[in-house]
């Protein structure tokens, strides 16, 4: 069986580590947040101006004036501060976050990722994205592994407008864990269920297999 | 002290005028300078450029002046949430201008610094960076991003003095401490508006001296985008 959203993002959060800075996107990485293992404590950073973001409020305590980047009411915690813009991209540009989780539409075998613009579509905007992936040692590209009509997001080069070339360095779809190594895309993990044939036939480039594929603890 | 108190809306938005450039504090519709908003959409002013992170929605924030077509030029982050902005950018009678959020945070920042260019790693080898210097630092490539300043920069704060010092409240700060260094003339409007010597100096976030005439708002409506909350257990 290939995971659904809420895996992906359940598999992901086992890449967390204690005491790590960590800065979610929109969609897919957004639920890591609800998987953080026991015993472990992270910092959530968002790019609006906010480290130490907590839980949604309850329903009553909204506040207009705490947001998240995706314009969703929420909290602080205890240890929280608050920033302006240029300050909260010197903590992204700079390389004090230690772990960006982003959603793609495409990533390259080189680590390349296309997230911002599909032409000939509306253009919203990158937003935060360019900043993001510009700078971030450890970036974990959520997604699901195809697109709608099943043709494979990972390529080898992207064909959509990129976002940032050479950083991606971890892959979590429905199907797999892919390490971008220097020499090539690494099949780390595969789901429960899933074959690494399959895995293989739903990717556009060529992967490097080890000896055994471990299966995905969820 | 200096008192840049100022008396009514009217002589917040003094001089004004069509063909202008502004800057807009606020991040989605959080932090918005609502009032000045909402009096510069009843004026007869055109051909503006526009610089925010977003444009509002269609009946809120900028969206009041896109849809009364005031605006030519939008340079923003990301526009995803206003139908009329979609309609104008789509038909080519809205220009609209689309740049890393925190470059756009930093050419804001650096046009009140003094600094006319940096160089920066967001955009490298993308659309942005079309035309755009790059050099390489540390072996990694870098593109040159100017910085950017405005006729006037329009921001909003929490608190605010007679001598124009702000403080603003949780993420509602956003670009507004930066908007506010890079006006030529920056009109501050504050939920509450005390007299010197009232804000503890130690947590100021603008100091006065980036803000020319500053006013309490009449009201706030503070909408919010996207309400989420969770059921008490």
């Amino acid at each position: 069986m290939s995971l659904n959203k809420n895996q992906i993002a359940q598999r992901i959060a086992q890449e967390l580590e204690h005491n790590m800075y960590v800065n979610l996107g929109i969609g897919i990485p957004t639920l890591v947040a609800n998987y953080i293992p026991k015993g472990i404590n992270v910092e959530f950073q968002s790019e609006n101006g906010i480290l130490g973001m907590g839980p949604f409020p309850l329903e009553g305590d909204e506040d207009p004036d705490l947001i998240n980047a995706g314009k969703q009411t929420i909290t602080t915690l205890p240890g929280a501060a608050l920033f302006d813009s240029a300050m909260s991209f010197s903590m992204i540009r700079g390389n004090h976050v230690q772990l960006t989780v982003l959603g793609a539409m495409q990533v390259s075998e080189k680590g390349d990722i296309a997230n911002w613009k599909i032409p000939g579509k509306m253009v919203k905007g990158m937003g935060g994205a360019m900043d993001l992936v510009a700078s971030a040692e450890n970036i974990i590209v959520a997604m699901m592994h195809t697109d709608r009509s099943g043709g494979s997001k990972i390529l080898k080069k992207c064909t959509l407008p990129i976002t940032g070339v050479n950083c991606v360095k971890k892959i979590v779809t429905n199907l797999a864990v892919l390490e971008i190594t220097t020499s090539g895309i690494k099949l780390n993990e595969r789901a429960p269920g899933v074959s690494v044939e399959e895995i293989i036939k739903s990717t556009d480039v060529e992967l490097i297999i080890p000896e055994k594929v471990l299966e995905m603890k969820l | 002290m200096i008192d840049k108190t100022i008396k009514n809306i009217e002589e917040a938005i003094s001089g004004t005028e069509s063909n202008m450039t502004f800057m807009f504090g606020g991040f989605g519709l959080s932090g918005i300078p609502e009032n000045c908003i909402a009096a510069l959409s009843r004026q007869e002013i055109f051909g503006l450029t526009c610089i925010s992170n977003n444009a509002g929605v269609d009946d809120f924030g900028l969206g009041l002046l896109l849809k009364r077509k005031q605006v030519r030029k939008m340079i923003s982050s990301y526009v995803g949430e206003n139908a009329e902005f979609e309609r104008q950018m789509l038909s080519g009678e809205l220009e609209v201008d689309l740049i890393p959020q925190g470059s756009l945070a930093e050419r804001c920042r650096a046009g009140g610094a003094g600094i006319p260019a940096f160089f920066t790693p967001a955009g490298y080898a993308t659309e942005v960076a079309k035309n755009k210097e790059v050099r390489i630092f540390n072996g990694k490539p870098h593109i040159l991003e100017h910085a950017l300043t405005a006729d006037f920069s329009f921001v909003k704060a929490w608190k605010g003095d007679i001598a124009g010092n702000l403080i603003f409240k949780g993420t509602a700060r956003n670009f507004n401490p930066l908007m506010a260094m890079a006006g030529k003339i920056t009109v501050a409007e504050v939920e509450e508006l005390v007299p010197a010597g009232v804000l503890n100096p130690n947590q100021i976030h603008t100091p006065g001296i980036f803000v020319q005439r500053i006013f309490q708002g009449e009201i706030y409506e503070k909408r919010i985008e996207q309400l989420t909350v969770r059921k008490k257990e």
